[in-house]
């Protein structure tokens, strides 16, 4: 594989096809926990993490269980299994390791299961055939995508929340989707936008 | 009717799963481009809410408690599936459209949601009249988000709001919309002509927004 064709992956995963911000995946934990940059940067790396993993355990899966077999009708269901699975050893493995990231995480960790970033990337990785060095690739570069989209936001909301010239009914979620918007729009940028 | 059921067979519009709860939004934003990929979205959650409504609540005092989740999971992953052999076979443009969302009704937060919050401690009958209504107003919210999107991206030939960023956007002023209303609603102090003039901004908001 040539360097041009990694850089373009990652480029895509980061900026052009955010998973976020252009593929509108993982809205919930993007809008839930970007309060704070502390707890966005732990997020965007527990989720790296659990994407990474996922990615390469469903692609072996598919590859040497499901497609010999041709049950890959079952797709769905073993996918989200293995996603749930590793969410469980991750929340095991930060309660000892990291109490202090585990607590500001709080229930956000075991969302991690149903963050639609996961699961659309391994379903992704499936549908365009990709090799296995590229889905290493893909992954690693959507979860930091996310980690960016993620660091973003919480950078402007910390600003924002303190802000009394907001309308009283745009507080919270609707100036938040707002300044995703906008964040979107330059995100857009990226890819060569036209209106 | 007792005051129990009314609650849940209007909680879908009191407590919309999109604009009150939060829930379920990254297919809100994704696939609220036209009226009609909302109405296919929405039903085939529809679909799956209301099976898995049903047999969480059949099953509720046999599942155990520590087990939940996974066994939650794989009962709407398997509903999905179903739906997704369904589309795939019999509405291929349907599956052209929507096709890569499906599978990820299984991590629709509104289904995990009300199976943990609503069909684990009901019985059959209630569990599956909030399932309807909860995928009803699921849909309804596809359908107005897909409806002004439509509108502004083909009659006023805006196509940014075909784009992730307008999908933001318009989700955002409606939802502020929303708030406005019922932040009007339940203040007491205004009459009701003063109510049916607060719900001007609502047209206003999405004209700004051109």
């Amino acid at each position: 594989m040539s360097i041009t064709q990694i850089l373009s992956i990652v480029v895509a995963g980061l900026l052009t096809n955010n998973i976020v911000l252009s593929q509108t995946l993982g809205i919930c934990p993007f809008l839930g926990v970007s309060k704070k940059t502390d707890s966005a940067v732990g997020m965007g790396f527990a989720v790296t993490f659990v994407l990474l993993i996922a990615s390469v355990v469903c692609w072996a899966l598919y590859t040497y269980v499901l497609l010999p077999l041709e049950i890959e009708y079952l797709q769905t269901i073993v996918f989200i299994l293995i996603i749930a699975v590793l969410v469980q050893i991750l929340d095991i493995v930060l309660k000892k390791l990291s109490p202090s990231l585990y607590n500001s995480l709080g229930v956000y960790l075991a969302l991690i299961t149903t963050n639609c970033a996961v699961l659309g990337t391994a379903n992704v990785v499936i549908n365009d055939g990709l090799g296995i060095i590229e889905t290493i690739i893909h992954s690693v570069s959507v979860g930091l995508g996310f980690t960016l989209a993620l660091i973003l936001m919480a950078g402007v909301r910390e600003r924002i929340d303190n802000n009394s010239a907001i309308p009283k009914c745009f507080k919270g979620l609707p100036i938040a989707l707002v300044t995703a918007a906008l964040m979107s729009m330059a995100f857009a940028g990226f890819a060569g936008f036209s209106f | 009717m007792d005051k129990k059921t009314k609650d849940t067979l209007l909680g879908g519009i009191i407590n919309n799963p999109v604009f009150v709860l939060v829930l379920g939004t990254c297919p809100t934003i994704a696939k609220s481009t036209n009226i009609s990929n909302g109405i296919g979205l929405g039903l085939a959650t529809l679909f799956v809410l209301l099976c898995s409504n049903v047999f969480i609540s059949l099953l509720r005092k046999t599942i155990p408690g520590e087990v939940r989740l996974p066994a939650y999971i794989v009962i709407i992953a398997t509903f999905v599936t179903v739906v997704q052999l369904f589309v795939a076979k019999f509405l291929p443009d349907l599956d052209k459209s929507i096709g890569a969302f499906i599978p990820l009704i299984v991590v629709n937060c509104i289904i995990l949601g009300r199976a943990e919050a609503f069909a684990a401690k009901n019985n059959v009958l209630l569990s599956a009249i909030d399932g309807v209504s909860m995928g009803l107003g699921f849909t309804l919210a596809l359908i107005l988000l897909g409806a002004i999107r439509q509108f502004l991206s083909e009659v006023c030939k805006l196509t940014f709001f075909v784009s992730s960023a307008g999908g933001f956007m318009i989700f955002g002023l409606v939802m502020a919309a929303f708030n406005y209303v019922i932040t009007a609603i339940n203040n007491k102090a205004f009459s009701k002509k003063v109510l049916l003039d607060m719900k001007a901004p609502k047209a206003e908001d999405v004209k700004e927004a051109e």
